[in-house]
């Protein structure tokens, strides 16, 4: 297992965000988190990269109890995360942003090479890398977003609703995206609303709803699960 | 005519000085986002310092002024540490305002304390008499010279460590989104530190000018150029270092002039005059904002 989460509680205040949540990611996976807006799906993946801390729980990554540690130490064990609204650094060129990307590395000769990388997998953030990430369409942000999170080369990739407001061209782009980082054997930890592209790509599916765990299984089965294709299939 | 152009130099030796606390202030606000209101009074705690090694001691500025530079940076970031951090995530942003009032406060009242109010005459840190010009029509002195050059020197410093170095990297990215900048490895707590270092520094520096140009030190020393500076960094837009460095230089030069060729007493009124009315043209001030808040 790369990543088990055992009995999380997460609170804002005197609010429970997270109720006894546990999962596991194993090592190659796509595994898919879904739940309506306000489930807790941030929350997890906040608590996951050290943003929150948890009231009580664990988080066992690697075989290591992570919960202590603090967020910025967290993404140089190989966890990268990209969070929901793509939070890429506006003001600064995307050439700038991918090297944020980056800090934790220090060989200048293996950045430059994943950066390549980077560009080979998103042609437009080259065609852009001088222009400011403020002013790129939410599609590309996203992709810079992705770019960013892949430059410091991870074994994981905690995605936080990347196909969130884009159009439907971007959509398809996004989780092609997706499915290429993971066949270059990238583990990634998926949260999504859009439940259908999500279990489509997915090895496997959790099921959050306030701020619980109900349901869990092969995504193939929960695509076709009656009760989900009701509550996350819009059928 | 040559005694404009004596006004001008003094005006941007002034100008110097409060540009180089106007880059503390800025960069302090534009990383940690907050203003730090004591940062005046750090000017004024360096200059007792370089005071005490230098007329007490009767040691060379040479030390005083790293010493003075040590002890301010470790007085900052305690500071922000023991007062601020606490505090950063608190419901109002006030509350950290607040603080730094509190912090105004404690300083001066402890150097009242020490010292007590009576003022110190400061021995100049610059020997040097300076130069004269125009057949010794104007004369330049050396304090004015070394503070307008090390100004500059201290501008492209901090533009070089911002721009080109890991741990500027690291200050941009914080500026602009704390969160991201964890998830991209940054140590955000280091990082604000850094910036409390760097601007501590800078106040010890500019009260060692200060100081040798206004040779008259008291336990507000620090208090009136210390809101200047803030003046200057919101003139020159606040958040931007080129911005700290122009609107300090703009500062001095028009309170400079104002005192020669207008009013002794109404020159702060004109210096704040401006201010308003460039806030109502352009609120951003003079060179906008560099580094943003991204919410
Ligand atoms: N910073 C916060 N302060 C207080 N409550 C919050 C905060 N962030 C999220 N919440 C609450 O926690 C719950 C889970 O939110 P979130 O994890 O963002 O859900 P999701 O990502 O599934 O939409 C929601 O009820 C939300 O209102
Ligand atoms: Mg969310």
């Amino acid at each position: 297992m790369l990543l088990e989460i055992k009995n999380l509680n997460v609170y804002y205040g005197v609010i429970q965000a997270l109720k006894d949540v546990s999962f596991h990611v194993d090592e190659g996976e796509v595994v898919a988190l879904i739940g309506a807006n306000g489930a807790g799906k941030t929350t997890t993946l906040h608590t996951i990269s050290g943003l929150l801390k948890p009231k009580s729980g664990e988080i066992i990554y690697k075989g290591k109890n992570i919960v202590t540690i603090s967020g910025n130490k967290i993404v140089s064990m190989g966890m990268a995360h990209v969070p929901e609204g793509r939070r890429v650094f506006a003001d600064l060129s995307v050439a700038q942003n991918l090297k944020m990307g980056a800090y934790t590395r220090r060989n200048k000769k293996e950045i430059e090479d994943t950066m390549a990388m980077v560009y080979d997998r998103f042609p437009r953030l080259k065609e852009r890398q001088t222009q400011k990430a403020g002013t790129l369409s939410g599609g590309e942000q996203q992709m810079l977003a992705m770019g960013r999170a892949l430059m410091s080369h991870p074994d994981i990739i905690l995605m936080d609703e990347p196909s969130m407001g884009l159009s439907p061209i971007f959509v398809n782009e996004i989780f092609d995206i997706i499915k290429s980082v993971h066949k270059d054997g990238t583990t990634v930890l998926l949260v999504e609303q859009n439940a259908k592209k999500a279990l489509t790509i997915a090895d496997r599916a959790y099921v959050l709803e306030t701020g619980s765990i109900t349901m869990e299984g092969k995504a193939t089965d929960m695509l076709n699960n009656d009760s989900i294709r009701k509550a996350y299939l819009g059928e | 005519m040559l005694s404009f152009l004596t006004s001008l130099v003094n005006g941007l030796s002034l100008g110097s000085i409060y540009a180089i606390i106007a880059l503390g202030y800025t960069m302090v606000y534009g990383i940690a986002k907050m203003l730090n209101f004591a940062h005046g009074d750090f000017i004024m705690v360096g200059s007792y310092v370089i005071f005490i090694f230098v007329s007490n001691l009767g040691l060379s500025p040479v030390i005083a002024i790293p010493v003075a530079v040590v002890l301010c940076l470790i007085l900052g970031v305690t500071t922000e540490r023991v007062a601020y951090r606490p505090l950063r995530n608190a419901a109002s942003p006030l509350a950290v305002l607040i603080t730094a009032i509190g912090v105004s406060y404690l300083l001066e009242n402890v150097a009242l304390l020490i010292f007590g109010a009576d003022t110190k005459s400061f021995t100049s840190v610059i020997p040097w008499s300076g130069i004269t010009l125009a057949g010794g029509e104007i004369r330049i002195q050396g304090v004015t010279i070394i503070t307008i050059i090390t100004s500059v020197v201290i501008l492209l410093a901090l533009q070089f460590f911002v721009h080109k170095t890991r741990e500027g990297q690291a200050m941009l990215a914080v500026a602009q989104d704390r969160s991201a900048a964890t998830l991209m490895g940054i140590d955000v707590n280091k990082t604000i530190s850094l910036t409390f270092a760097i601007g501590s520094a800078l106040a010890a520096i500019a009260g060692a000018f200060l100081c040798s140009a206004y040779p008259s030190l008291t336990p507000y020393t620090g208090a009136m150029p210390g809101i200047k500076a803030f003046v200057a960094a919101v003139l020159g837009g606040i958040g931007s270092i080129p911005g700290a460095m122009l609107g300090g230089l703009v500062l001095g030069v028009i309170e400079i002039l104002a005192r020669t060729y207008i009013s002794t007493q109404l020159s702060d009124a004109i210096v704040f005059g401006i201010l308003v009315v460039v806030l109502l043209v352009k609120p951003t001030g003079i060179l906008g904002k560099i580094i943003q808040e991204k919410v």
